[in-house]
C-alpha cells in the first residue's frame, strides 16, 4: 500500500514537471506576440523613456497649483513631519534635488510643501496603464488597410480556385490510373520542389515583362491553374486510401472517369480538399516574393505582406506603427488557423510522413 | 513524400512496352494523362522551358532597362567567366568573404538548430507524462502560419539592442549594457538573430516529427526495455532509426531552402550586406542581379550554378541515405 502511493506520487510529479516545462518553453517561444501586442498599445514618448515598463504605461501625474509634476514612490523615513512612521508614500515632487526634494502629499494637500532628504533620481515611479489606439487608426489610414486585405483576399481566392481544380484533377489521375511512365513522372513532379526558384523565375519573369504582365496579378495567377507538388501529392495519398470498390461499382454502372471523380471520389475528399484550402490561403495571405517581384511598381495592386515590408524603411523610428500594422496582418491567418486546426495538423502529416 | 526519390522505385518507360499495350491499357494511359495535363502543360510552360531559357540566357547579353529588354547577344562564355572570378561569390584572398561562403556557413549555424529544435519538441511533447499534448501541438505550431514579414518585424522588436525583450531580459539578468549584443547590426551576432528569427518556422518540422514518433510501435521500446536498454541507447537504437525518414524529409528540404536563403537579410538588412557585407547572401546577391539591376543573363548564370551545387548536394545526401535512413518494411543488405 505504501509503494503504490509512493509512485503515484512519483507519477504526478512527473506530469507536473514535465508539463511545467513545456509551458515555460512555449511561454519563452510565444513571448514575441505579448511583445507586438504590448508595443502596439504604446505612445512614442511610451517608448523613448528609459526605465519605462514593458507594458503600456505612463508615470504617475499629478496636478499642483496648475502645474502637472510628476509623482515618485518615497521613503516616509526621510521626511521632515514623518520620521517615525516606516514603508513609502507616492509623493508629487515640487522640487528635485540631489540631496533634498520638496513633495507634496497628492492624498493630504493640506499638509502643504515639505522636504525630504532623498535624490529625486533615485526615486521608482508608480506607473499606470496607459494604452493607446492611436497607432491601429494611424496605420489603418496611411496604408489603406481595407484595400489591402481586399487585395489580399482577391489573389488568395482567386488562385485557391486554380488550385483545387488543377491539383485534384492530376492526383486522380496520378491515383487510379496505371500506365508506363506514370511513375517516373510522379518523381519528375516530386523533383520540383528541389529546384531553386531563380532558375525558372528569371526567364518567366523576363517573358512577362515582354508581355506586359509585370504590374499585374496575372503572373501570380496564372501558374496557380497548373497544379504543385506539395497539393497533388497531399491530395494523392488521401485518394490512394479510398477503397477501389465504389470506382469499380461506379464504372460497371457505367460511369466514365470524370462521373467517378465528381460523383464518387470528391464527395468523400472533404477533409483533404479542406486542408489544401487553409494551406493555400495562409500561403497566398503570406506569400511575399511573388507579388514583390511583380508587383512592387503598382501600388494600387499591393497585398499585406509588401505594404508592411516597406514599414521598416518609414517607421524605423516608430515601433508601434510597425508592431501594430504586424498584428493587423496577422489577424486573419491566426483566425483561420483556429478555425480549422485540425486540417492542417492532417495534411502536414500526411506530406511529412506517409510514402 | 522522398520516399519515391530514395528508393528509386520508378522505371522509364521503355517503347516496347508502350508498343505491346492492350486498347484497354491504351484507354487507361489516355484518360491518366487527360488528368495530369494541367500539370504536364504547366510543368513544360513554367519549368521545363524556363530552365532552358536560363540556360540560354546564361551565354547571352540580356538586360531590362526601363521596362525594355535589350536585343539578346551572344557572348558565349562571358557569364560563366565572370562568374568563376567574381570577388562578391568567391572568398577573395584579401579575407572578404564571398557570398557563397557566407550561404554555406550560415547552412551550416542553421542547420542543425533547424532539425534539433523541433525534434526536442517533439520529443517533449511525445512524452507520455505530458498533459494538454493537443493544445500545446496547436500552439507550438501556430506561429508558423504568421506572415512571414510580421514574425521578421516581431523577432527585429524582440532583439532591439534598446528596447527588445532579449536585451532587457539579460540587462536585468546583470549584463552591462555595454556587453549585451548588438543583434542584427553586429557583424559577430547577425547569424545568430537570423537563426532566432526562423526559430518560429519549426511549427512544420514538429508536428511531421511528432507524427513520426507517434508512429513507433510500442512493442519496439518494450522489447528494448527487456533487454535493458537505458533511455540513450532505445533513442539510438529504436526512435532514430523509425523517425529517420521523417529527420531525412526534413534535412533535404532545410538544406535546399538554406541555399537559398535572402528573405531576411533583405527585410532586416535592406538587402545591403550589412553589417560589414555578412549578409550578401548568394542568393541576395542573385536577386539584386536580377530584380535589381536587370541583369537577366549574369542572373541566369547564378542561378544555373546555384542549380548544379543544390542538384550535387541533394543527390550526395540521397546517397548518405542509404547508411541512415531505415525504411520499415525493406531490408537493408
Amino acid at each position: 500500500m505504501k509503494s503504490k502511493s509512493w509512485s503515484s506520487l512519483r507519477l504526478h510529479a512527473k506530469i507536473i514537471s514535465i508539463t511545467v516545462f513545456t509551458m515555460a518553453i512555449l511561454f519563452l517561444f510565444l513571448s514575441p506576440f505579448a511583445f507586438m501586442v504590448f508595443t502596439s498599445l504604446k505612445t512614442q514618448d511610451q517608448i523613448s523613456i528609459i526605465g519605462a515598463p514593458i507594458w503600456p504605461a505612463r508615470p504617475a501625474m499629478y496636478t499642483y497649483n496648475d502645474k502637472e509634476v510628476e509623482i515618485f514612490s518615497v521613503p516616509l523615513a526621510e521626511c521632515q513631519g514623518s520620521e517615525d512612521e516606516r514603508g513609502e508614500q507616492e509623493l508629487a515632487i515640487v522640487k528635485k534635488g540631489t540631496r533634498e526634494s520638496t513633495f507634496v502629499d497628492p492624498d493630504n494637500p493640506e499638509r502643504g510643501e515639505f522636504t525630504c532628504a532623498v535624490s529625486w533620481r533615485a526615486l521608482e515611479r508608480p506607473w499606470q496603464f496607459s494604452p493607446t489606439w492611436q497607432n491601429y487608426i494611424e496605420v489603418w489610414e496611411t496604408i489603406e488597410f481595407p484595400r489591402l486585405m481586399g487585395n489580399t483576399t482577391f489573389y488568395a481566392l482567386s488562385t485557391l480556385l486554380g488550385t483545387l481544380i488543377s491539383c485534384t484533377l492530376v492526383a486522380y489521375g496520378f491515383a487510379r490510373f496505371r500506365f508506363p511512365g506514370r511513375d517516373f513522372l510522379f518523381v519528375v513532379l516530386i523533383s520540383t520542389i528541389f529546384l531553386p526558384a531563380f532558375v525558372t523565375v528569371i526567364p518567366t519573369y523576363t517573358f512577362f515583362q515582354k508581355i506586359g504582365w509585370v504590374g499585374t496579378w496575372l503572373p501570380l495567377m496564372v501558374p496557380a491553374y497548373f497544379a504543385n507538388a506539395y497539393n497533388v501529392f497531399l491530395i494523392r495519398q488521401y485518394f490512394m486510401t479510398l477503397p477501389r470498390e465504389l470506382d469499380e461499382a461506379a464504372a460497371i454502372d457505367g460511369a466514365g472517369p470524370w462521373q467517378i471523380l465528381w460523383l464518387v471520389i470528391i464527395p468523400q475528399s472533404y477533409p483533404v480538399l479542406l486542408a489544401v484550402t487553409v494551406f493555400h490561403i495562409v500561403y497566398s495571405w503570406n506569400d511575399f516574393f511573388g507579388p514583390l517581384i511583380y508587383l512592387s511598381t503598382n501600388r494600387d495592386a499591393w497585398p499585406i505582406s509588401v505594404a508592411l515590408s516597406t514599414f521598416n524603411g518609414i517607421y524605423g523610428q516608430r515601433p508601434q506603427l510597425i508592431q501594430a500594422g504586424a498584428l493587423m496582418a496577422m489577424i486573419a491567418p491566426l483566425i483561420l488557423f483556429i478555425l480549422a486546426q485540425r486540417f492542417f495538423v492532417q495534411g502536414i502529416v500526411i506530406t511529412g510522413v506517409e510514402k | 513524400m522522398l520516399d519515391q526519390l530514395n528508393r528509386a522505385a520508378f522505371r522509364l518507360p521503355s517503347l516496347k512496352a508502350i508498343r505491346n499495350m492492350s486498347p484497354i491499357a491504351w484507354r487507361e494511359m489516355k484518360s491518366g494523362l487527360t488528368f495530369l495535363a494541367p500539370w504536364i502543360i504547366g510543368f513544360i510552360a513554367f519549368t521545363f522551358l524556363p530552365i532552358i531559357a536560363s540556360l540560354i540566357f546564361s551565354f547571352m547579353d540580356l538586360r531590362i532597362t526601363d521596362g525594355i529588354l535589350s536585343s539578346p547577344k551572344f557572348v558565349g562564355l562571358d557569364n560563366y567567366v565572370r562568374l568563376f572570378s567574381d570577388p562578391q561569390i568567391w572568398t577573395g584572398e584579401g579575407g572578404t568573404r564571398g557570398s557563397l561562403w557566407i550561404t554555406v556557413r550560415f547552412g551550416l549555424i542553421a542547420l542543425p538548430v533547424g532539425i534539433l529544435l523541433p525534434l526536442g519538441v517533439a520529443l517533449l511533447l511525445n512524452n507520455p507524462n505530458l498533459r494538454g499534448g493537443m493544445v500545446f501541438r496547436s500552439l507550438f505550431y501556430m506561429p508558423y502560419i504568421v506572415p512571414f514579414i510580421a514574425a521578421v518585424f516581431l523577432w527585429g522588436g524582440m532583439l532591439n539592442a534598446e528596447s527588445g525583450w532579449i536585451n532587457r531580459a539579460l540587462m536585468s539578468l546583470g549584463f552591462a549594457r555595454e556587453s549585451v549584443p548588438n543583434w542584427a547590426n553586429d557583424i559577430n551576432w547577425v547569424y545568430p538573430t537570423y537563426v532566432i528569427m526562423g526559430i518560429w518556422g519549426i511549427g512544420n518540422a514538429i508536428l511531421i516529427m511528432l507524427a513520426g514518433l507517434q508512429s513507433v510501435p510500442t512493442e519496439l521500446y518494450d522489447a528494448a526495455k527487456v533487454d535493458g536498454a537505458n533511455t540513450w541507447q532505445s533513442f539510438r537504437n529504436v526512435t532514430f532509426p523509425m523517425i529517420s525518414p521523417v529527420i531525412f524529409y526534413n534535412v533535404t528540404l532545410s538544406m535546399v531552402g538554406l541555399f537559398q536563403y535572402f528573405l531576411v537579410p533583405l527585410v532586416v538588412n535592406n538587402g545591403t550586406g550589412r553589417p560589414g557585407g555578412a549578409t550578401m547572401f548568394y542568393n541576395l546577391y542573385l536577386y539584386r542581379t536580377f530584380f535589381t539591376f536587370q541583369n537577366m543573363s549574369y542572373g541566369s548564370a547564378m542561378a544555373w550554378l546555384l542549380f548544379v551545387i543544390i542538384l550535387v548536394a541533394t543527390l550526395f545526401l540521397f546517397g548518405t541515405a542509404r547508411y541512415w535512413v531505415y525504411y520499415a518494411g525493406e531490408s537493408r543488405s
